[in-house]
């Protein structure tokens, strides 16, 4: 449970997760396992068809969740439920220890419900002297230890054996061997007498269906079948956004969410529990059954025209299972009590700002839980959003603030970063483009890659030198986009695309109002001056003159592609040209492969190059979903291409996120540039400069023999 | 009826790859007499349950002592046929039961049920569990011998769905999908069956027709 007050303090507690070594090897091992489960769980399946699907049957209901509730509602009752609705957590808590106080019920078994984690229901079960025992596993495992889930799904699973046989010895008082197999049958024995005992089971629920009346949930263990049997009185707590009105919605999300969550076709039990149920022990043979609604801010996020997706959400963990932040500082430094990027919205949503505000900045932007996603939630850019939000609720931090000042003036921008080229003198290497001895402002932390020197030259102020001859009759007239990385500091990978692309009949124009894309002060929750930019961007291309705009940096193709569009939507007198604007991005190797359809005659043979591997930038994989023609293309120039492990798995560089977090920046570096060295490859290319800024540095800092450089500069080199 | 065969051969595969035992039966007959051997043949020690010989608490030691004999759990068979299996029971010394689950919490050895439907793509059985009897004795047993008639079974859960929505109609209702046994990952994702409900699930894919 992420709580600190300062971005500060939670980046020690970051550092400290970092640095414990049996979390590490887990989540190494789960992310990979994961990978190859999932995909192994939708073959045959038409996952994107299904998401839209789900996406589309939620969306639905959230339109509709008060009246679905009155229709569940009269269902229910006739069936002999008592239904309920609670505004606030504390209000769920307080009806369910009524319920308890009622029917005088002492002991209490439970199976998992992160609706429950989300009231903190236990605690207050328990202020009222009720005995409450958690029966799922995991649940069990770290209600024991007095601690939260760190995953959604495997709540425990930042433990090893030998801690749960050590907790097992304290509860058994007997010694416990570290065998899991046997473990398992301690808790199976163990529970049972809870389970006799109890006079009340407390059960989330995955669905509530509207048409029947009946509630789904979806188990492994079996504890939820007994929890909902064998006590006279059961509880289950279930969120709003939990109603769906048919079942074929719920049968729907059970192919996606088993799959999504650990690879299974279908978890061991799914339970449909409709109305009173028999039950020996229960008031006339009949369980006194109560469900709970909780609201919790649900309803009022239903009316929000871009946040209410998150209600779509079913809960499976993936966004966590994929996200390399995750991956490196588990679930309880990834979320309040919900986990992973949903939770790092939902903990904003439901226990506000402050437990939120650090959380939403640790999320490098690689969209691979978007990708993940089940319910098609596109949640790197709610947890942008939400930042934004955080930041002018809390004002903004100074830097912030300039960055953006300085950023949305182009003028001003250039002159400073054209000023930096003297600024660095002192501090320049000459003969490697690094600076060294980084000033005073970066800190040690940001020792672990060594940082380019602005270019003497910038690319803009080479062009009308470059400028290749005008071709009549071109085959495409393309404007070029650069971005600041490659205007400013590698203006030669610039070059390189261009010299690649010279000579195919392209009539290439580069717009000098063109400034940064925009994506950096985005990432530092400066929504206002990113749409600036955005503006200045799209009144800088003469649309109709151009048939692409070409740019060779994946974060800003992706940038210009999906986010201007949306954030100059609501403009009249911009939607129409952003959407135009939009349409005509592409990415230099889709450009080059795609549309020019350069081929192995482009290029001469050359032999005993070496084996060269390839990173596959988040923002071109994911963001524009562009994977094969890159590497075509390496294979086209007669490149010996060695696939390594986790190519399309974030560099750590995410901008401003690897000045923020340097020491999770560090830890994804070095992963990559481990994962490549493992591939035997002495040269290392890919499709944005901010990568090549993160690995070049990298690998100069560790000595590797790496050359790391844009995939254009490695083509140009072999075009003949 | 025609059995689909190319259904039957995903059930059969799809339940396999859950660890759940997979045979074929002709008559209700076989599918008691292999329950019976089953049980019969059943390591533990007829007064252990599934953990005895583990480090347990007191109170959950005694929970064992309940349990004095191989049991059966066979509800929801009609007269006729709980009589044909009682007396494969008798003769290998077992008991039978079919009602007063609550009293054998504490474990019983096999609980035999005939389910309602099947859902080939999944391997899932469906097993309507209104009776309290029913369900408990798919819960506390450590055994699952489920019978699945072949005519009972769809191809995927949409194809079950107006069949469900019949179940559920009529209130109140417990319908459960069973999946293979009960299962966990819990600790350090290592794969465990067997956490709270069965350790083993039998299908018998019955020629029902």
């Amino acid at each position: 449970m992420q709580d600190t007050n300062t971005l500060k303090e939670y980046r020690n507690q970051c550092q400290e997760a970092l640095d414990d070594e049996f979390l590490r090897k887990a989540m190494d091992a789960f992310a990979k396992a994961y990978r190859t489960n999932r995909v192994n769980a939708f073959a045959g399946i038409n996952e994107k068809a299904l998401i839209a699907e789900i996406a589309a049957a939620k969306d639905g209901a959230i339109s509709r969740l008060p009246e679905l509730y009155e229709e569940f509602r009269v269902k229910a009752e006739q069936a002999g439920v008592h239904v309920h609705l609670a505004k606030t957590a504390a209000e769920a808590n307080e009806i369910i220890c009524q319920i308890a106080k009622d029917n005088g019920c002492r002991k209490i078994v439970k199976s998992k419900s992160m609706t429950a984690e989300e009231t903190l229901l236990n605690h207050r079960l328990e202020a009222d002297g009720l005995e409450v025992t958690e029966t799922d596993l995991g649940e069990w495992i770290i209600q024991l230890r007095h601690e939260g889930p760190s995953h959604m799904v495997m709540p425990a699973i930042h433990l090893s054996r030998y801690q749960v046989a050590e907790l097992f010895t304290d509860v058994t008082k007997k010694q416990q061997d570290s065998d899991i197999e046997k473990l398992v049958k301690v808790a199976r024995r163990e529970l049972r007498g809870k389970y006799i005992e109890a006079d009340m089971g407390i059960s989330g629920a995955n669905f509530a269906v509207v048409e029947t009346g009946a509630i789904g949930l979806v188990t492994n263990e079996g504890n939820a079948r007994l929890v909902t049997t064998l006590p006279r009185v059961h509880v289950a707590l279930c969120g709003v956004d939990k109603l769906t009105p048919t079942l074929h919605d719920a049968l729907r999300i059970i192919k996606a969410l088993p799959r999504n969550a650990t690879g299974q076709a279908i978890t061991s039990y799914v339970t449909w529990i409709t109305g009173a149920n028999a039950c020996a022990t229960g008031p006339e043979g009949k369980k006194e059954y109560h469900i709970v609604f909780l609201d919790n801010g649900r309803l009022a996020m239903a009316q929000d025209p871009d946040f209410r997706q998150i209600l779509r959400c079913v809960r499976c963990g993936a966004c966590a299972n994929v996200c390399p932040v995750y991956r490196l500082v588990g679930g309880h430094r990834m979320g309040h009590i919900y986990i992973g990027a949903i939770g790092l919205l939902l903990t904003y949503f439901f226990h506000g700002r402050e437990k939120a505000k650090n959380l939403v900045q640790n999320c490098i932007n690689c969209g691979a839980c978007k990708e993940a996603c089940v319910a098609g939630i596109d949640l790197p850019r709610l947890i942008k959003k939400i930042h934004a939000r955080i930041q002018d609720e809390e004002g903004h931090a100074l830097p912030s603030v300039l960055l953006g000042k300085v950023m949305s003036n182009r003028k001003l921008f250039h002159t400073l970063l054209k000023t930096a080229k003297w600024g660095q003198k002192p501090i320049k290497d000459g003969s490697t483009g690094y600076i060294r001895h980084l000033p005073m402002i970066f800190g040690k932390e940001q020792d672990f890659r060594a940082l380019p020197v602005v270019a003497d030259k910038a690319f803009r102020d080479e062009w009308p030198e470059l400028r290749p001859k005008k071709v009549d009759n071109p085959r495409f007239r393309v404007a070029l986009f650069s971005g600041c990385v490659q205007d400013f500091v590698y203006p030669e990978q610039m070059k390189a695309g261009v010299r690649v692309i010279d000579g195919h009949g392209v009539d290439m124009d580069y717009p000098m109002g063109q400034s940064c894309c925009g994506l950096p002060l985005v990432m530092m929750g400066e929504s206002e001056s990113a749409r600036d930019v955005a503006e200045q961007n799209v009144k800088a291309f003469d649309l109709e003159k151009v048939d692409y705009i070409m740019t060779m940096c994946a974060s800003c193709a992706s940038h210009l592609k999906h986010t201007y569009p949306r954030m100059l939507g609501d403009d009249p007198e911009l939607a129409e040209r952003a959407r135009v604007f939009a349409e005509k991005v592409i990415d230099f190797s889709s450009f080059v492969h795609d549309v020019l359809g350069v081929d192995k005659d482009d290029f001469k043979e050359q032999g005993g190059q070496g084996k060269i591997a390839y990173h596959s930038p988040c923002h071109l994989c994911r963001g524009l979903g562009v994977t094969e023609a890159p590497r075509q293309l390496l294979r086209k120039a007669g490149m010996d291409y060695a696939p390594s492990a986790e190519e399309d798995v974030c560099c750590g560089f995410g901008g401003t996120f690897s000045m923020k977090f340097p020491e999770e920046s560090r830890e994804l570096l070095n992963k990559k540039l481990d994962n490549v060295k493992a591939s035997g490859a002495g040269e290392l290319v890919t499709d944005c400069p901010g990568c090549v800024m993160q690995l070049r540095g990298g690998a100069d800092v560790r000595k590797d023999a790496l050359r790391v450089r844009h995939i254009a500069e490695a083509l140009a080199d072999r075009k003949k | 009826m025609q059995i689909n065969q190319e259904m039957l051969g995903t059930f059969i595969e799809k339940a396999g790859l859950v660890s759940a035992k997979v045979s074929q039966v002709k008559t209700l007959e076989e599918a008691f007499a292999y329950t019976a051997v089953l049980c019969d043949g059943k390591e533990s020690c007829p007064l252990l349950v599934s953990g005895c010989e583990l480090n347990l608490s007191e109170p959950s030691v005694q929970l064992c002592k309940e349990k004095t004999s191989k049991i059966i759990a066979a509800p929801g068979l009609d007269k006729e046929q709980f009589a044909s299996l009682r007396t494969l029971c008798e003769y290998k010394g077992l008991e039978l039961i079919d009602d007063g689950l609550r009293r054998h919490l504490g474990g019983i050895d096999v609980g035999f049920t005939v389910c309602d439907l099947g859902i080939a793509e999944t391997g899932t059985l469906v097993l309507n569990s209104s009776s309290e009897e029913v369900r408990l004795a798919t819960m506390v047993c450590e055994t699952h011998v489920a019978v699945l008639p072949q005519s009972k079974l769809r191809a995927t859960s949409y194809d079950a769905e107006p069949e469900l929505l019949q179940f559920m109609g009529s209130t109140p209702n417990y319908l459960s999908f069973i999946t293979g046994a009960s299962r966990t990952a819990d600790i350090e994702r290592v794969l465990a069956l067997g956490v709270h409900g069965p350790l083993e699930l039998h299908i018998l894919l019955w020629e029902d027709k």
